[in-house]
């Protein structure tokens, strides 16, 4: 199916709406409201194009809506886009979430250092690149899109945010930009070990996936690209820069660098460092999963101690990165499958949290857990949607987080009983840290201090109800993103050569073979 | 047989077609010589600077016009093309050609800034008397009186005309030759700034003195050869290499010593330690058109010397190279992150890239470059040097715009702030940072990305990994420049943008043009690079 092009360039168009939006905000007045409504529209036009996208996805699996261009050919680089299911999925969370967190950031702009302008183009150029990295099939054209999001992120949290906002961005930076280099390393690596197969030098993923390369040589060239990948997930002891950050930005930059940048990281695992590197994914299992559920446990303790709100959810999601990444190695078509999805819910879930709480600290003026108290009188609303997306948050059965969840757990569970049952205890810590979050902010005595917070306004109900939509939805019916899900698995595991476990109890009739939920 | 009856005198064969781009630039110093001698003194400037640019403009074009009826030639089955010239003195090979073409275009750049007068209150950046003592009442006359020294575009053609001999040199004594004749006028040069005169004439006094040392050290290393092979010529050198008829020891030495010499001019360490003081205290349009066509002519020697003459002793050479390309890239990264002025910074930075050049160097790779598209390191050097000079002229010439009352600010302090003061200046000193520290769709990235290859491809890959790392220290302090012209509030007064004339304004946007494109679609330049194929032996 690759090497063809489609008669219209759906995906450059998806790409190219918010990059070119981001232009034409730039030019609007700095004054009014006018800007704010631009973006809006545009990310509006975005998540329109990704679901006529979504809606002519073909579910039998491979890529599809492939371009193919030469860039820069002495390099062996490609102009090569295309989605498989994995990537539509991340494609539809962009543009879900974009337009959320326009909505939401409604007024966080204005305490900034530069415009609204500046910040509405920001996000619109990073969604324009985010797309970018998801759709991108020739792995230097990743790197390219993958490096380049730094600029605006970066901006991003330096530009509008808290006190220590400028530490913030630069600790985040540094800490990329060495993740960054070490796989610019590999992919040079990747360029000399191409150049001396029969075809030449070449950069796309389908010539990638079937070159010939020691195993040393796959081995090292696998680290530079897992280690710049477990700095983007964030994963345990890589992770510190993301505390920072998130607590710093305003909540729709979280939103973006969490629910979306990050999931860079675990989507590179995916396709890259299993779709390269088969061996060397092999060689690394054992400790990846160690370092998986290291980081579960971890994330999921340190946010218990947290008195900071968003440094707590920071911590939640690399607990969740955690899960994410030990389904990714688990390598069991379940597993991937939960992980996959998981990078989807976990987007949601972690944005409806990020918001809620973005808008409970706005009203108060404190991040600091202690200072809030009895806001369920107050605010209702507001206490009621939080304790949904909390409840999200700690997979609570019904909800979309449990699916994946559990896929990942049993997945894990046929290949390392160990690993499974560890990672399980995460789940009960998860809802101490929410619950007593809730516990401490929502319920108890009415504080002075939270006597007239207001409740949510028509606005901040309009960002959240498409997110906990999902999150309901999603939880009692997962098969469309799941459809679009298992063909994609199901070919990485071949081509990595694992199959399943056989089952150890007989298969009642009528259950397809390998598959996880359908 | 009388003296008298001495054979009769044999006119050399001068090919004076190729050789042209070569005499145009001489013929036009000279002229600017005279034109200095006997043009009234209000009309020097205009005659002096049109003159200057119109002989780059037809030098570049006599050079495309040599380099497209060159006949390719695979006599020697490295796809060489061209041919030596001018009794075997010179090699107007692809990559002499090459060099050529883009040491004119960036002269070309570079002169556009030196004839910048808006900026200095209708005068150039350079002494009105580089005689007159500093903060004596004969310069304050000198300036009061509005004298130039329009001598400078004739020695930007000088420097510029030896530039091209040296990389196109196909011999030690005429190498030799182009050395001393580009280094000459660089030295004067340096010490001309109109403002902060002690701290330029310090600046040409070091930079005499140190140059004066490494062409002594490399005159001493072509003894050596000679001693060893019995001729100046490379490709006599290469056959006695290959041979080994001579005493290891000489060769040995000899390429040490002249190893020194060349590095001293591309800035390695440790042979570096002039390059910040220079870089600061000369005029900053001189800084910016040394930092790129020095840089471009000095690793186009070394890699003529090391590859054609030296090639068969690599063994030798490789390891040393290694060191040097490692210490180079520590101590240019790293060094950088304590400064606190511009220049001196920028003097760094040039350093760090001397460094990563040197990993495409010493990987030594010549690929099969006709058969496949593998880049080599020829190539791969010769496209960094075109990315890394645009955009450090462009770097520079942001730098002669920032000023306070006492000229240029180039303290960083005086830089926080800038981008509240001038978006579009901040933004393409960043866009050029952004180039410096190798970050994606700018020209540093492309050029990054070949010279590591081409080390990889030739078996460097350690080199490959510190200068990775390098690359991320080095990526600290240009960060932290933008994070000082952003995120910071100006101190006291803050700095001011003046707005220059077109002649500025018109480097900047080729600088950021040339970084952008180069970023974008290297693929031209890239292919004009390997087009031009190896070094003619």
């Amino acid at each position: 199916m690759s090497g063809s092009s489609t008669s219209f360039p759906w995906l450059s168009v998806l790409a190219l709406i918010p990059l070119a939006g981001s232009l034409v905000l730039l030019l609007l007045p700095r004054t009014g409201e006018l800007v704010k409504h631009v973006a809006f529209g545009v990310t509006l036009a975005a998540f329109a194009v990704s679901v006529a996208v979504a809606v002519q996805f073909n579910t039998g699996g491979g890529f599809q809506f492939v371009d193919n261009y030469q860039w820069i050919k002495a390099f062996g680089v490609h102009y090569a886009v295309g989605v498989d299911g994995l990537g539509l999925v991340l494609v539809m969370l962009t543009t879900i979430l974009t337009p959320v967190v326009v909505l939401a950031s409604w007024h966080d702009a204005e305490e900034g250092r530069w415009s609204a302008n500046a910040f509405f183009a920001w996000v619109l150029f990073l969604e324009g690149l985010s797309i970018g990295v998801f759709i991108a099939t020739d792995v230097f054209l990743f790197y390219v899109l993958f490096e380049a999001t730094l600029i605006p992120i970066y901006f991003l949290i330096g530009g509008f945010g808290g006190a220590q906002r400028s530490y913030a961005a630069v600790k985040f930076l540094l800490y990329s930009l060495f993740g960054g280099l070490l796989m610019l390393a590999s992919i040079i690596g990747l360029y000399v070990v191409s150049s001396s197969s029969a075809h030449g030098p070449s950069y796309l993923l389908q010539d990638l996936m079937h070159v010939q390369m020691s195993q040393t040589t796959g081995r090292w060239l696998f680290l530079g690209f897992f280690i710049a990948f477990a700095i983007k997930a964030p994963m345990w002891p890589v992770h510190t820069w993301l505390p920072d950050a998130a607590s710093e930005a305003t909540p729709g930059t979280s939103v973006l660098l969490v629910s979306v940048l990050d999931k860079i990281g675990t989507f590179g695992m995916m396709r890259f460092c299993l779709g390269i590197f088969p061996e060397a994914s092999h060689w690394a299992t054992p400790v990846v999963m160690a370092l998986g559920v290291f980081s579960v446990i971890y994330g999921a303790l340190l946010a218990i101690g947290q008195n900071d709100i968003r440094r707590l959810i920071a911590y939640t999601s690399i607990s969740h990165f955690g899960f994410i990444v030990l389904g990714i190695f688990a390598m069991t078509s379940q597993s991937q499958a939960g992980a996959a999805l998981y990078m989807f819910n976990h987007g949601i879930s972690t944005a409806a949290l990020f918001l809620i709480t973005g808008f409970l600290i706005a009203r108060r003026g404190s991040k600091m857990i202690s200072d809030f108290g009895g806001v369920e009188k107050s605010a209702p609303v507001l206490a009621g949607v939080f304790l949904l997306v909390g409840l999200s948050s700690l997979s609570l059965p019904g909800l979309s987080p449990f699916v994946s969840e559990f896929l990942v757990l049993a997945g894990t569970f046929t290949k390392s009983i160990t690993a499974a049952a560890i990672a399980t205890f995460g789940i009960v810590l998860a809802a101490i840290y929410i619950l007593y979050m809730y516990q401490r902010t929502m319920t108890g005595p009415v504080r002075e201090s939270t006597r007239r917070l207001p409740d949510l306004n028509l606005r901040e109900l309009g960002a959240m109800a498409p997110l906990l939509v999902l999150l309901v939805v999603l939880g009692f019916f997962p098969r469309p993103a799941l459809a679009a899900i298992n063909p994609t698995v199901n070919s990485l595991l071949h081509h990595v050569g694992v199959t399943d476990p056989p089952p150890t109890v007989a298969q009642p009739a009528g259950t397809t073979h390998g598959g996880g939920l359908r | 047989m009388t003296l008298l009856a001495a054979p009769a005198f044999q006119a050399p064969n001068l090919a004076y077609g190729r050789l042209s781009p070569l005499l145009i630039i001489f013929g036009v110093a000279l002229v600017g010589v005279v034109v200095e001698a006997f043009a009234p003194r209000e009309l020097r400037y205009q005659i002096q600077s049109l003159l200057a640019l119109a002989g780059l403009v037809v030098a570049f074009i006599s050079d495309v016009l040599v380099a497209s009826s060159s006949p390719f030639s695979s006599s020697a089955g490295t796809g060489a093309f061209g041919g030596i010239e001018a009794q075997g003195a010179i090699a107007v090979d692809g990559p002499a050609m090459f060099v050529w073409g883009i040491l004119l275009v960036m002269t070309l750049v570079s002169v556009l800034l030196v004839a910048e007068r808006r900026l200095e209150g209708g005068l150039t950046a350079f002494a009105g008397q580089a005689s007159a003592l500093p903060g004596t009442e004969a310069e304050r006359e000198a300036s009061a009186r509005g004298i130039e020294h329009t001598e400078v575009f004739p020695l930007v053609m000088f420097a510029v005309g030896g530039m091209m001999l040296f990389a196109s040199a196909n011999d030690f004594l005429t190498m030799f030759v182009g050395l001393e004749v580009f280094s000459l006028p660089l030295y004067l040069l340096c010490g001309l700034a109109r403002r902060r005169r002690l701290i330029s004439q310090e600046a040409a006094m070091k930079y005499f003195l140190l140059g004066a040392f490494s062409s002594a050290i490399f005159v001493y290393g072509i003894a050596m050869v000679y001693g060893f092979a019995g001729s100046f010529t490379f490709a006599d050198v290469d056959n006695a290499i290959s041979s080994r008829v001579g005493a290891d020891g000489l060769l040995l030495l000899g390429m040490g010593l002249m190893g020194v010499g060349l590095l001293f001019k591309v800035s390695a360490a440790p042979f570096h330690s002039w390059t910040p003081d220079v870089y600061q205290g000369a005029p900053t349009a001189i800084t910016a058109f040394m930092s790129a066509c020095t840089k471009l002519a000095a690793f186009a020697a070394l890699l003529r010397v090391f590859y054609v003459a030296l090639g068969g002793a690599r063994w030798d050479w490789q390891p040393v190279v290694w060191i040097v390309a490692i210490i180079t890239m520590a101590v240019g990264s790293v060094i950088a992150i304590t400064q606190t002025d511009i220049k001196r910074l920028l003097a760094y930075s040039t350093i760090a890239h001397t460094g990563f050049l040197l990993t495409a160097f010493a990987g030594a790779y010549q690929g099969t470059i006709v058969l496949t598209n593998q880049v080599s390191s020829l190539q791969a050097v010769l496209f960094y040097l075109v990315a890394y000079g645009f955009s450090s002229i462009g770097a520079f010439a942001v730098v002669t715009m920032v000023r306070d009352s006492s000229g240029e600010a180039t303290h960083l302090s005086r830089w926080a702030g800038l981008g509240k003061e001038s978006p579009v200046v901040a933004g393409a000193m960043a866009l050029f940072l952004l180039s410096f520290a190798g970050i994606p769709l700018t020209s540093g990235f492309t050029s990054k990305w070949a010279v590591f290859t081409a080390a990889w491809e030739g078996g460097a890959w350690p080199l490959v990994i510190v200068a990775v790392v390098m690359s991320l220290v080095a990526a600290f302090f240009y960060i932290r420049i933008i994070v000082l012209m952003f995120f910071s509030d100006p101190v006291g007064e803050g700095p001011t943008v003046v707005l220059p004339s077109m002649l500025t304004s018109a480097v900047v946007t080729v600088g950021a043009a040339v970084t952008i494109l180069l970023g974008v679609v290297p693929q031209p330049v890239l292919e004009l690079a390997r087009h031009a194929g190896e070094f003619v032996r």
